[in-house]
């Protein structure tokens, strides 16, 4: 398992292909990523995402130690980013893997709910008419529920 | 003595990241009244619980939660990661 939370812009390929590599009993990767997403009808100059230094790590270990109890995984990575980015860029990556693709994505999706909701991290958009910050939206509390 | 931490809007209306806090609360709901009771701003930042969810020492609580022993308790709106 590999946890990185960090400020700086990653390499979304060179991650993907370096957690890929070497792993012969692993016959499925699958790779998710977030990436901040300009609205034409009210564009975005700017997102900005605050976190819980300490509590995020530590939220995002238990995620995905949970992952890795739930699935057969052979590893899980999660990357994500805090500070200010541009539209188009990336804020976060989940990659897992498994012998059988179901656990690989099943996995990534369960990773994929928890962080949105349970991961401390706070979202704020600057715009040409302002800024604001982010609501948490009912659907993704409601997502948890099928695990 | 007690670290409270907020973050998003609840710091920006509270007007501060962290601070520590003398108090004899012994839940997480007694530590709000207490703060609420300070200043506008704390009242204003605490006026509705549904739309806060807090953290004592790095774990995610409710607000009944006790505090015997806490070092640290963070206050914050839901969380948008991802």
């Amino acid at each position: 398992m590999r946890i990185v939370v960090q400020e700086p812009p990653f390499d979304l390929g060179a991650e993907a292909a370096a957690f890929a590599t070497g792993r012969r009993d692993m016959g499925a990767i699958v790779t998710f990523s977030g990436v901040v997403r300009d609205d034409p009808a009210k564009p975005l100059r700017q997102m900005v995402i605050e976190h819980y230094p300490g509590m995020t790590e530590r939220a995002l270990h238990k995620i995905a130690a949970e992952a890795q109890a739930r699935w057969s995984l052979g590893d899980v990575l999660v990357i994500h980013r805090f500070g200010a980015m541009h539209p188009g860029e990336m804020i976060m990556m989940v990659a897992t893997a498994a012998k059988h693709r179901k656990d690989a994505f099943e996995a990534a999706e369960y990773l994929m709910d928890y962080l949105k909701s349970r991961a401390p991290f706070w979202k704020k958009e600057l715009a040409a008419d302002g800024e604001s910050w982010v609501a948490a939206r009912d659907e993704d509390e409601d997502a948890l529920s099928r695990w | 003595m007690i670290d409270v931490l907020y973050f998003a809007w609840v710091r920006e209306r509270i007007g501060l990241p962290r601070e520590q806090v003398e108090t004899r609360a012994t839940t997480v709901a007694e530590l709000v009244e207490e703060l609420r009771a300070r200043e506008e701003r704390y009242a204003l930042a605490f006026a509705d619980l549904k739309a806060l969810r807090v953290a004592v020492d790095q774990d995610l609580t409710d607000f009944d939660a006790p505090l015997a022993g806490a070092r640290e308790v963070a206050f914050f709106p839901p969380m948008t990661g991802g």
